[in-house]
């Protein structure tokens, strides 16, 4: 059914088809809204077999959420920025006691200064968690990210959690038309969660026990086992989902024209824009693609090889900088990349909010094209640090 | 063997008995079993939970388990009567030249 709905209502529409036995979050801006259209739903008794509980921080919610997946529950919280930093604690252990939560992170700068505005920086700070990452880019896909979350997440060969991550603002806050998903095409998708091992007084356990020096690395092994077997499970149920819906949001990547000379590669909403930026340099005559990558953990590393193997530049645009190094993309590009002859050139932009109108993104790219534009921080404003 | 490795680390009740804490640090506490009025403030205390009150027919006094001991000392601290002692192990008493 189509109808025009906020970035929030599509994602708690979307978590209400999928079923969730307990929800549990703590309101942060921009996320608040998907959580408080949750807890309407609760309230007028639309989502069954199901408890709303509300916790006193985020790691409380995320601690909670560790408790209810390993009783078997499908869960499910919505956080950002300082509230997911402060789940990450939680979010390890989810991922090492391998419990398939289902996050939203709506992206949002981290402090300090305070920002409640749209990079990627939170995101990329959980990168090394064992969660699975997965940017959208309108509305409409992160609709249809959450029952593919939940099937991924849930599949017996892969047991993570799973974060769907969405542009604060930029996403959450637009109104778009949306095909919302019907419940029977949901349920015939996405089966009942049945975990291989639960919690229940009958049979005690215990979650994410002591691993002394002689046995740890092996835990640690498995996940990475796992993260790589999410791979492929993730391109099946991809498949099927656009089967299924009539959709298809590509693969872990997006090549749009495949056979360009020149790439330009990001993740997120701003790849809305990009394809416009690279429709209006190709009718300049710039042989320019677009790589919308999708699935940021686990890297898809030889899709990326593939994909640019012929290309002369890649221009990486970044929302999010390894303080100390460079724009977080932009690193584990090289790195698949690594005996590639392509130039790599990365930006970083669109920092805490920072507007990246398309005309000035056009010149960006068409500059470094050109080799008039490196590497670094783009539409930073002429500035000096004082002393108060 | 192969070893075997549970998802998510997950154990079974019981389990966690398998794992020896007493190896760690390098004090072990030994009770004064005549200073010892068997009060149990100790057992309470004791994060490992390895000190127990036990009956010895007409005695009755703490004991430690030093399979499970980590050397931690909250038992001599809370101790009212003062009877019990650290006392580094073996292992750490080097002779400095």
């Amino acid at each position: 059914m189509m109808k025009v709905v906020r970035g929030f209502y599509s994602v708690a529409h979307a978590v209400k088809l999928c079923r969730p036995n307990v929800v549990c979050a703590y309101p942060i801006t921009p996320q608040t809204e998907i959580v408080e259209n949750l807890a309407e739903m609760y309230a007028n008794g639309e989502l069954e077999n199901c408890r709303y509980i509300t916790a006193e921080s985020e790691f409380a919610a995320a601690s909670i959420l560790v408790g209810a997946s390993a009783t078997g529950a499908r869960t499910f919280t919505a956080t950002c920025s300082q509230g997911l930093i402060l789940m990450s604690e939680v979010l390890f252990n989810a991922a090492g006691m391998r419990l398939p939560i289902v996050i939203v992170n709506t992206n949002r700068a981290l402090s300090a200064p305070l920002s409640i505005w749209n990079d990627l920086q939170d995101s990329m700070a959980l990168r090394d968690a064992g969660i699975i990452q997965l940017y959208v880019e309108n509305n409409q896909e992160a609709h249809d990210a959450i029952p593919q979350a939940y099937r991924i997440a849930e599949d017996k060969r892969v047991l993570l959690p799973f974060m769907v991550c969405m542009d604060g603002f930029k996403l959450t806050h637009a109104y778009e038309p949306i095909d919302l998903l019907e419940q029977s095409v949901v349920d015939s998708f996405l089966p009942p969660y049945k975990p291989a091992a639960y919690l229940t007084t009958k049979k005690p356990l215990a979650f994410g026990c002591y691993a002394p020096p002689h046995v740890y690395m092996e835990f640690r092994v498995v996940m990475q086992n796992a993260m790589d077997r999410a791979k492929a499970v993730m391109g099946e149920v991809f498949r099927e989902w656009a089967e299924v819906s009539g959709r298809d949001w590509g693969g872990h990547l997006e090549v749009v024209y495949p056979e360009a000379k020149f790439f330009v590669i990001s993740m997120g909403s701003i790849v809305g824009l990009l394809r416009k930026v690279v429709e209006d340099l190709r009718k300049k005559g710039y042989e320019v693609g677009l790589i919308k990558l999708r699935t940021f953990r686990p890297f898809p590393a030889e899709d990326l090889r593939k994909s640019l193997s012929d290309a002369e530049k890649v221009i990486v645009l970044d929302r999010s900088v390894s303080m100390g190094y460079e724009g977080n993309l932009s690193i584990e590009l090289k790195a698949a990349l690594y005996g590639s002859s392509a130039d790599v050139v990365s930006m970083i932009l669109g920092l805490g909010g920072r507007d990246i109108p398309r005309e000035f993104l056009e010149k960006l790219i068409e500059n470094a094209i050109l080799g008039k534009e490196g590497s670094g921080f783009k539409g930073v404003k002429d500035f000096e640090e004082v002393i108060p | 063997m192969k070893l075997k490795i549970n998802l998510g680390a997950i154990s079974e009740p019981l389990q966690s008995e398998n794992l020896k804490t007493g190896d760690w640090g390098t004090e072990w506490a030994y009770v004064d079993k005549d200073k010892c009025t068997a009060c149990r403030i100790c057992e309470q205390f004791c994060p490992e939970g390895c000190i127990e009150v036990k009956e010895f027919g007409e005695e009755k006094y703490a004991v430690v388990d030093h399979k499970y001991c980590k050397g931690c000392g909250v038992c001599a601290s809370v101790c009212p009567q003062e009877a019990v002692r650290m006392e580094i192990k073996e292992l750490f008493k080097l002779e400095v030249c």
